[in-house]
């Protein structure tokens, strides 16, 4: 064990991270309106922007994501259904449309972007643009 | 509920504690749907992120208890810089009446939504009594 482990070892340590940025001013000027569905988590990984959504019981096939310059929209449908002749008890998942469009504070290169969806989380790999790459200045 | 209606986020309800847990970390309650039919009753419940092979489900004495892990190395090396929702386990627990099979009971994964089939016991199942 290392006498200063990373703080990630630990799920407390995850969460703890994660809380400090519940207020971040990152999106803050885009009109991307938290509260939004599905609820989007960033983060930063090297190089390139890391998107995760939590969308459950949404297939592959109901869920639309398009990227543009700086913009992201997600959209789809989900629906949750229930057996035949069944009655119900307890109904606390919720159903419906959705459509949300997030703008970055960076430049995305559409042409890399990778999603991937399982176990419900959305997993969107976001490189940023190279034409919006800081540059390094030589000083003559 | 009709399909045209706008979603609306949640927020994760955390884990009232009924007992401590041990290792640090939030623990979160899964949505979830119960529904009955002639022949079982179903429990869905909606956990992003787990694998199929990090979920727990333990039936002790009248109670069917599942957990949910998150694997938190996923998130190694990610820094976050915008959130909204909180990442954590999953565990909730449901009290069974005798009137379940409880050999019975079957579990289903996908997208992230953990359906579990609990079959009525023989004598609960709806009977036609016939006139002599």
């Amino acid at each position: 064990m290392a006498l200063f482990p990373s703080p990630f070892s630990s799920l407390l340590g995850l969460q703890q991270a994660l809380d400090a940025f519940r207020t971040s001013a990152w999106l803050q000027a885009s009109p991307s309106g938290s509260g939004s569905y599905p609820p989007i988590n960033i983060f930063r990984k090297n190089d390139e922007f890391v998107l995760l959504a939590e969308v459950p019981g949404i297939s592959k096939s109901d869920l639309d994501v398009q990227v543009k310059g700086r913009t992201i929209r997600v959209s789809g449908t989900k629906v949750v259904k229930y057996e035949d002749k069944s009655s119900l008890h307890r109904r606390e998942r919720q159903s419906g449309r959705f459509d949300r469009s997030i703008t970055l504070p960076i430049e995305i290169d559409p042409e890399r972007v990778k999603a991937e969806c399982h176990d419900g989380l959305l997993v969107l790999s976001l490189p940023q643009a190279e034409q919006d790459r800081p540059r390094s200045i030589k000083i003559g | 509920m009709s399909e045209s209606q706008e979603l609306a986020v949640k927020e994760k309800q955390e884990l009232a504690k009924q007992e401590e847990k041990t290792i640090p970390g939030r623990y979160f309650l899964p949505p979830a749907d119960i529904y009955e039919t002639e022949h079982a009753l179903t429990v869905i419940m909606e956990m992003p992120g787990v694998d199929k092979n990090a979920i727990d489900i333990a039936l002790e004495d009248d109670v069917l208890r599942v957990e949910g892990k998150i694997d938190f190395a996923k998130y190694q090396g990610l820094d976050p810089v915008y959130t909204e929702y909180m990442v954590g386990h999953y565990a909730r627990g449901f009290t069974l009446s005798r009137k379940i099979d409880r050999d019975g009971i079957s579990a289903q994964l996908e997208d992230g939504v953990l359906t579990l089939t609990l079959p009525k016991a023989k004598e609960a199942m709806p009977r036609r009594i016939a006139i002599q």
